[in-house]
C-alpha cells in the first residue's frame, strides 16, 4: 500500500510543487507591481518623475525610513512591534550632534548614536523578553520616554553643528550614489544574510510563527526577541545619526515625529505578517519606497498637503487589501 | 418515594433520542445510537474517550444536526433542535466542562445572559436580581445574586450555570464531567442540587468517567463504545467489571507491531523520576523507564499525564521531585536542557505546540539541531538540513512532493511524521511520546507503531501517552496508570498473559477501590 501511494502521489504532487513554486514567485515580487504602476502614473501625470535627479531625491528620501523599516521587520517577523523607533532616532541624532561638537573626536558622533540606540532598543528588549510585558505597552512607554530624554539632551533646543565632521553621509555621494542609500541597500542585504542564511534568522521567523513551538524545540525565545529588538534600537540609532549628517541639527521635540508609523507602513506594505512568522527584507524594501514615490509623486502631481496624508493612508489601505486578496485566492487552489 | 421509582412510574419519557448517527465526511461519530431519559431520572452516560458521548451530547443541544433517519422526541413529539438556540426552547440545557461564565458580571446578570428581562427595551435590573435570587434559593445555595461570578469559587461557578439552566425552564440538564474542577465539599453540594432538581422532576444526562459517582447518582446508566451503542443497564445491575467490560470489550487487530525484546528486570534504568509534584494537580510521582522499553502512560483526559511530560521536559516548573538519567542525578529547568540532556518530547498538540505551518518541511525536521549544524559566523549549512530532511522523508515515508514545501501543506499523518524526524534528528535517549497517533490515518497509525517499535529495539527508552487502550497494549511492555495527578498503579503482562484492559480501566476510573 505504501508502495502505491508513494507511486500515485508523485504526480499529483509534482503539479502541487510546480504550483507552489509558481505561487512563490509571485508573492515574492509582492508589491513589485504596485510600485511599477505608482511610478507610471505619476510620471504620466508629470514627466519630471522619472528624471535621475528625481528618483535620486525619491531613493534618497526613502533612506531614512528604509533603515528604520529593516529594523522593524525584525520585530514585526517575531510577532512584535516597536513604536519607539521615532523617539529614538531623535535621541540618537541629539546624541550624534552632541558629540560631533566636542574638537578631534567629533566622528565618535556617528557610533555613539548608534550605541545610544541599541542601548535603548536593548532595553525594549528586556522588558519584553524576560519581563514579558506585551511590546506595544512597552514600546509606547519608552517612545513617550526616550522622546523626553532626546529633549532633554539639548535643554529643549535645536542643536546644530554647521561644521559636521561626518556630513558627507548625509550629502556626499560614492560614483554619484548617495551615501544615505548605500547604508540603507547595505542595511537591507545585511538583514536579509541575517533572515535568510543565519540560524538566528531561522530561529526568528520560528518564533514568530509559534513561539511556544519554538520553546519546545529547544531555541532560547527571549535571546532572539532580545536580539531583534536591539536590532531595531540600532537601525534607529543609525537613522538618527544619518538624519543629523543630512541636517547639520537636530530638535528632540520634532524630530522623527511618526517615523514609526512610516516604518511600520513599508513593513506592511511589504507583505510581511503583523502577526508574525511570514515576510521578508526585499517585501519591506518595495514597502518603503512605495511611500517615498507616493510623497514625491503627490508633490511633483501639485497635490496640496492634506490630500497627500489622505491619499497616503487609503494608497496603504488598499495596496495591503488587495495583497490579502490575492494571497487568499493563491491558497484556495 | 424514591428517584428511580418515580422515573419508572413516569410513563412518558421526556427525551427520546432515536437511531441518531452522524458522520463527518468518511468518518462516523455515532451509529445508530439511542437513549430513552425519563423526568426525574439522572441518566449516565459511560465510555472511552472518542466513544462518541460528545456528539451525541451535541447533536442534542443543537450544535450537530444528525444524518437522516435519526429523531429526537419531546414529550413524545418529534422535535428539530437544530441550533443552541432551539434546543433551550425545547427546555435543554448543556453543562460543559470549561464554564461559559462572564466573570466580571455578576451572578444575576450571568444567570439572564442573552435572554435578560426587559422593561420598556431596557433591561429590568430589579427584576432580573429578585428572579435570580428565586432560582439559586431554589437550589438552596449561599451567595447572592449581586455577587460578581470571579468571586465566586469554581463549584459556585458551576452552580450559576445550573441556575441559568434553570432560568431558561430547562427540564433536561445534561452536564458534561462537572466534578473535574470541583473539591470533595463542593462535589457533594453539587449532588445536593442534583437531588433537588431529581426531586422537581428534571431529567439529568451525566456524562463521567468516575465510577464512584455514577454508583452512587445513577439511576440507568448507558455505555457507547466507538461510536455505537452498547447497552443499558438499570441501577440494580450496576458492577464495575460488567460496566468496564462494555466500555473497553473489543479484540486487538494485528494492527500492532511489538517485535522489540520486552526489557527485563536486568535491563539497565534509562530514567528515573522520583517523587515528581507541581504544586498543582501532580502529586509525587514516581517510576523508572528502562532502556529500550515501551511504557506507556494511561489515565482519563486531565488525571494529569501531559502535565508530567511536560515537567520531565522542562517546559513547566516543577516544585519537588527529581530525575536520574543512566543514573546520573540531572536537573532540567527548560526544553533547551532536557535537550542537551538526550530527552526529547513529541507534543499532543502538534498544530499549536509543535509545528511551524509557514516554514519548510526541511527547516522543521532541522529546527532543533540548527545550531549544531551551523557554518562558522551562524550562517545555516542549507546542505546539511537537505541531507536531514531527505533521509527523514525516506526512513519515515513522509509523502510530499518537496522537502521545501510548507509543514502545513502535508496531512495530519504526515505532519507527526515531520515533528517525530525532528525529535529523533536530536538524537534522544528517552523519547516522550504525547498521543503519538492522535488526528491521523489509520495508515501512518501502523507505520508510526513501526517506527516507535524500531527505536525501542534501537535502546532508545520509550514513554508513551495514549488515551486509546488498544494501542496502549498493542505498542506498551508495561503500563502506568494515572488518575487525579498521582500514578495509581502499573499493569504489566505477566507469563502469556497480554496487558489486561480492564484492569487499567479499574485503574484510571477507580473502579478498584469500590
Amino acid at each position: 500500500m505504501t508502495d502505491r501511494a508513494t507511486g500515485t502521489i508523485s504526480a499529483g504532487d509534482q503539479a502541487v510543487a510546480r504550483n507552489r513554486r509558481l505561487r512563490t514567485a509571485f508573492a515574492a515580487l509582492g508589491m513589485l507591481p504596485v510600485l511599477v504602476l505608482l511610478a507610471a502614473g505619476f510620471q504620466f501625470l508629470n514627466p519630471r518623475f522619472l528624471t535621475e535627479t528625481n528618483l535620486l531625491i525619491v531613493t534618497q528620501q526613502s533612506s531614512i525610513n528604509i533603515v528604520l523599516a529593516a529594523g522593524m521587520t525584525f520585530v514585526i517577523l517575531t510577532g512584535g512591534i516597536d513604536l519607539s523607533v521615532g523617539a529614538i532616532l531623535a535621541a540618537s541624532a541629539m546624541v550624534a550632534v552632541i558629540v560631533s561638537l566636542v574638537p578631534d573626536w567629533g566622528m565618535l558622533g556617528v557610533p555613539a548614536a548608534i550605541l545610544v540606540g541599541l542601548g535603548f532598543g536593548l532595553i525594549n528588549g528586556l522588558l519584553v523578553a524576560y519581563i514579558k510585558l506585551p511590546p506595544f505597552i512597552v514600546t509606547l512607554g519608552s517612545l513617550t520616554a526616550v522622546r523626553g530624554v532626546a529633549r532633554l539632551l539639548g535643554q529643549d533646543t535645536t542643536v546644530f553643528n554647521s561644521d559636521l565632521p561626518f556630513d558627507f553621509i548625509g550629502n556626499g555621494s560614492l560614483f554619484g550614489i548617495p551615501w544615505l542609500v548605500i547604508i540603507a541597500l547595505a542595511v537591507v542585504v545585511l538583514s536579509w544574510l541575517v533572515l535568510k542564511r543565519t540560524v538566528l534568522g531561522t530561529w526568528i521567523y520560528a518564533v514568530g510563527g509559534n513561539a511556544e513551538a519554538a520553546r519546545l524545540t529547544g531555541i532560547k525565545v527571549p535571546l532572539v526577541l532580545l536580539f531583534v529588538y536591539g536590532v531595531s534600537g540600532l537601525l534607529a540609532g543609525l537613522g538618527g545619526a544619518m538624519s543629523a549628517a543630512r541636517l547639520y541639527a537636530a530638535n528632540g521635540l520634532q524630530l522623527g515625529q511618526s517615523y514609526e508609523l512610516d516604518a511600520i507602513a513599508a513593513v506592511i506594505l511589504g507583505g510581511t505578517s503583523f502577526v508574525g512568522g511570514v515576510g521578508s527584507i526585499w517585501g519591506t524594501l518595495i514597502g518603503g519606497l512605495i511611500i517615498a514615490v507616493l510623497s514625491n509623486g503627490l508633490i511633483l502631481a501639485g497635490v496640496s498637503d492634506i490630500w497627500q496624508y489622505i491619499i497616503k493612508g487609503l494608497v496603504i489601505i488598499v495596496a495591503v487589501a488587495l495583497d490579502r486578496y490575492r494571497l487568499q485566492a493563491g491558497a484556495r487552489t | 418515594m424514591t428517584a428511580t421509582a418515580r422515573a419508572e412510574a413516569a410513563r412518558q419519557p421526556v427525551l427520546e433520542m432515536r437511531h441518531i448517527s452522524k458522520t463527518f465526511g468518511a468518518i462516523r461519530a455515532l451509529q445508530d445510537v439511542s437513549l430513552t431519559v425519563h423526568p426525574g431520572e439522572l441518566h449516565a452516560l459511560m465510555g472511552e474517550n472518542g466513544a462518541g458521548k460528545s456528539t451525541l451530547m451535541k447533536v442534542l443541544s443543537g450544535a450537530y444536526r444528525p444524518d437522516a433517519g435519526g429523531e429526537i422526541l419531546i414529550d413524545g413529539v418529534p422535535v428539530v433542535t437544530g441550533n443552541p438556540i432551539k434546543a433551550r426552547a425545547h427546555g435543554i440545557a448543556v453543562i460543559y466542562q470549561e464554564l461559559s461564565l462572564a466573570p466580571n458580571l455578576t451572578v444575576a446578570q450571568n444567570i439572564f445572559l442573552g435572554n435578560e428581562p426587559r422593561r420598556f427595551g431596557v433591561v429590568d435590573r430589579d427584576q432580573c436580581n429578585r428572579r435570580a435570587t428565586e432560582i439559586i434559593t431554589r437550589l438552596g445555595v449561599s451567595f447572592s445574586a449581586r455577587a460578581s461570578v470571579s468571586s465566586l469559587s469554581l463549584g459556585e461557578r458551576q452552580l450559576v450555570e445550573i441556575a441559568r439552566a434553570l432560568s431558561t425552564n430547562a427540564r433536561i440538564i445534561v452536564m458534561d464531567e462537572p466534578t473535574t474542577s470541583l473539591t470533595s465539599r463542593e462535589t457533594d453540594r453539587l449532588f445536593e442540587v442534583i437531588a433537588t432538581l431529581k426531586s422537581q422532576g428534571i431529567a439529568i444526562i451525566y456524562i463521567s468517567h468516575r465510577m464512584e459517582e455514577v454508583y452512587q447518582l445513577a439511576d440507568r446508566v448507558s455505555v457507547l463504545r466507538d461510536s455505537g451503542y452498547v447497552g443499558t443497564l438499570e441501577r440494580a445491575d450496576l458492577n464495575a467489571s460488567r460496566l468496564v467490560s462494555m466500555m473497553v470489550g473489543r479484540d486487538l487487530s494485528a494492527f500492532y507491531k511489538k517485535d522489540h525484546r520486552p526489557p527485563d528486570e536486568k535491563r539497565a534504568v534509562a530514567l528515573s523520576v522520583r517523587g515528581m509534584s507541581d504544586g498543582k494537580l501532580l502529586r509525587d510521582c514516581s517510576f523508572d523507564l528502562h532502556k529500550g522499553e515501551v511504557l506507556a502512560l494511561a489515565g482519563l483526559v486531565g488525571s494529569g499525564r501531559t502535565e508530567l511530560a511536560r515537567l520531565i521536559f522542562g517546559a513547566d516548573r516543577h516544585m519537588a521531585g527529581t530525575l536520574e538519567l543512566d543514573g546520573r542525578p540531572v536537573t532540567i529547568g527548560s526544553p533547551r536542557e532536557a535537550l542537551d540532556a538526550g530527552i526529547a518530547y513529541l507534543t499532543e498538540d502538534r498544530k499549536e505546540l509543535g509545528l511551524f505551518l509557514d516554514m519548510s518541511i526541511s527547516d522543521n525536521i532541522s529546527m532543533g539541531v540548527l545550531a549544531r549544524d551551523a557554518r562558522a559566523g551562524g550562517f545555516r549549512d542549507f546542505m546539511a538540513a537537505e541531507r536531514r530532511a531527505a533521509k527523514s522523508v525516506s526512513d519515515l515515508s513522509i509523502r510530499t512532493g518537496s522537502v521545501q514545501a510548507n509543514a502545513g501543506s502535508l496531512s495530519g499523518g504526515n505532519q507527526q511524521k515531520v515533528l517525530l524526524a525532528r525529535l529523533l534528528e536530536t538524537e534522544p535517549r528517552v523519547l516522550i511520546l504525547d498521543e503519538p497517533t492522535r488526528g491521523v490515518d489509520v495508515g501512518a497509525k501502523s507505520e508510526i507503531y513501526r517506527l516507535i517499535d524500531n527505536l525501542a529495539n534501537r535502546g532508545i527508552a520509550i514513554l508513551m501517552i495514549s488515551s486509546e487502550l488498544p494501542e496502549v497494549i498493542g505498542v506498551a511492555d508495561r503500563v502506568l496508570v494515572m488518575r487525579d495527578g498521582a500514578i495509581a498503579g502499573e499493569v504489566a503482562a505477566s507469563e502469556g498473559e497480554p496487558l489486561s484492559q480492564e484492569k487499567i480501566m479499574e485503574l484510571a476510573t477507580g473502579a478498584a477501590k469500590g
